[in-house]
């Protein structure tokens, strides 16, 4: 298991990049020079709370708390790795 | 109503581009701004500008490029930095590094510009002797210190034609020395000067896979350290590009006197009028202006482009390719080989071959032959 899934991590989002709300798109977006992934809104919530002060169990209890879901950890973990492998988020 | 009315709404305007002067202390061959640029109309204001940010933020631009010219003439562009930051822009700033002393640089950093582009130009007029020019390299080197000082990527470009592409190895490795992180070599684009002097320019074939092989061995090389992008010049592709990744989809050009364009060369088009932000909001323009839904989607499209089954992907090319080589902004961009223009490009690429025209000066980029140019047009 990854540094970014191991539950107690705390990811936060790379200096490389930066996370945004945009009105425009509705949608959360990550900058980086001269370009931009627009995050789908599973994607947008969970990195939105990828701020370094949150394990990775937090953040799946808020996201479960505020979507009135369970069973998310899975999903949490998957995304997680898929976005440190795009190094989109640092531990 | 309109026709327009009946395709979809286009998304916002993602990408700005402020071109915020025509001046330039260089005068590169491959020049990709207009060639009667000197005879343009008077620069727009800082109110100006300001102006046109919040209008682009508010129409849902995020990506702003402040270019030129050289940008770095302006001496509000610290001033234009820091509003488009705090509009909640990324900005980027690309540059040929002259201007950009440690004083500027630092402010730019307090403005809260996101990242610059250092491309690999010369000061010089002796496209050959650039690599070993040693004020270039000092320059660049002294440039990418104050990137990386500041914390910015250092992010460095290269246009690469027939003159410089042999020692493409060379330029890869100054990149290495310079810090690059990342390093664009871009083969010219055959617009505006380059076109002029494409005969000088465009390399051969077997150039070109040369270079292309020995990017490949330093990718291999050096792995994570310095990422390298090729972008091969489209007149050796059997398809041409998706041009600005569709004609007002995504970009906004706002050249140095206010005239808003779909791309930096569209004004070239005949018959078609664009819009100045001087008279007309950044909304309207996107949206209303005829200059930008002449040939958005596919309904202005003719044969052979209307009835292809790969029109999606590139959507006909570009619109000043096909107005260049093929006389007319609607057709195929004759780079592709369904093109009954294409002969020109491949014409194009025969004398490359053959050399014809090699031997021509060089017309180099400055205000003087860019009044020159135009009043011959005119
Ligand atoms: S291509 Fe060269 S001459 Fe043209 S604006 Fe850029 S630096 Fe100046
Ligand atoms: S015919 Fe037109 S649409 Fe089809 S590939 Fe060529 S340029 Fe693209």
């Amino acid at each position: 298991m990854s540094a970014a899934t191991a539950t107690d991590a705390c990811p936060r989002v790379s200096r490389r990049f930066r996370l945004q709300w945009e009105e425009a798109q509705n949608a959360w977006v990550l900058l980086y020079p001269e370009g931009m992934v627009k995050l789908n809104q599973s994607a947008g919530e969970i990195m939105r709370r990828c701020d370094g002060s949150r394990t990775v169990s937090a953040i799946v209890a808020d996201l479960e708390q505020a979507f009135g879901a369970s069973g998310l950890a899975d999903d949490v973990a998957k995304f997680l790795e898929l976005a440190r492998a795009q190094q989109w988020i640092e531990t | 109503m309109s026709a327009a009315n009946l395709a979809p709404q286009p998304g916002p305007p993602l990408w700005l581009l402020a071109e915020l002067t025509y001046r330039c202390p260089l005068h590169c061959a491959f020049c990709y701004n207009p060639v009667d640029f000197a005879t343009s109309g008077p620069e727009l204001s800082t109110d100006d500008w300001l102006r046109v940010l919040r209008e682009a933020r508010a129409a849902g631009s995020v990506q702003c490029g402040f270019s030129g010219g050289e940008p770095m003439l302006r001496d509000d562009l610290e001033l234009l930095v820091a509003e488009a930051h705090r509009l909640g822009f990324y900005t980027n700033l690309l540059t040929s590094g002259v201007g950009l002393t440690a004083e500027r640089a630092a402010a730019l950093k307090a403005a809260g510009l996101d990242h610059i582009q250092l491309s690999f130009q010369d000061s010089t007029r002796e496209l050959n002797d650039f690599l070993s020019h040693t004020r270039t390299f000092d320059l660049k080197q002294r440039v990418a210190a104050l990137i990386k000082d500041n914390g910015w990527p250092m992010v460095m470009n290269c246009v690469i034609h027939r003159l410089n592409i042999d020692y493409i190895d060379r330029i890869i490795e100054m990149a290495v020395e310079l810090g690059a992180e990342y390093l664009e070599l871009a083969n010219s684009q055959y617009y505006s000067w380059a076109l002029l002097n494409r005969d000088q320019l465009l390399p051969t074939r077997e150039q070109l896979e040369r270079a292309e092989r020995i990017t490949n061995e330093y990718r291999e090389k050096y792995g994570d350290r310095i990422r390298i992008f090729f972008v091969v010049p489209d007149y050796h592709e059997k398809r041409p590009k998706k041009c600005m990744n569709g004609w007002g989809n995504v970009f906004l050009t706002v050249t140095p006197d206010g005239t808003a364009l779909p791309c930096h060369t569209a004004k070239m088009l005949p018959g078609l009028a664009f819009p100045n932000v001087r008279e007309m909001g950044v909304r309207e323009i996107w949206y209303e202006s005829e200059g930008f839904n002449r040939y958005r989607g596919d309904g202005w499209m003719k044969e052979p482009c209307r009835t292809c089954p790969e029109k999606e992907k590139d959507l006909g090319g570009c619109r000043c390719q096909a107005y260049m080589l093929a006389g007319d902004p609607a057709a195929a961009d004759p780079v592709c080989d369904k093109s009954p223009a294409h002969g020109v490009v491949v014409e194009a690429l025969a004398r490359a071959e053959s050399g014809v025209g090699r031997s021509a000066p060089l017309v180099f980029r400055d205000p003087a032959a860019s009044r020159r140019l135009a009043e011959g047009a005119g």
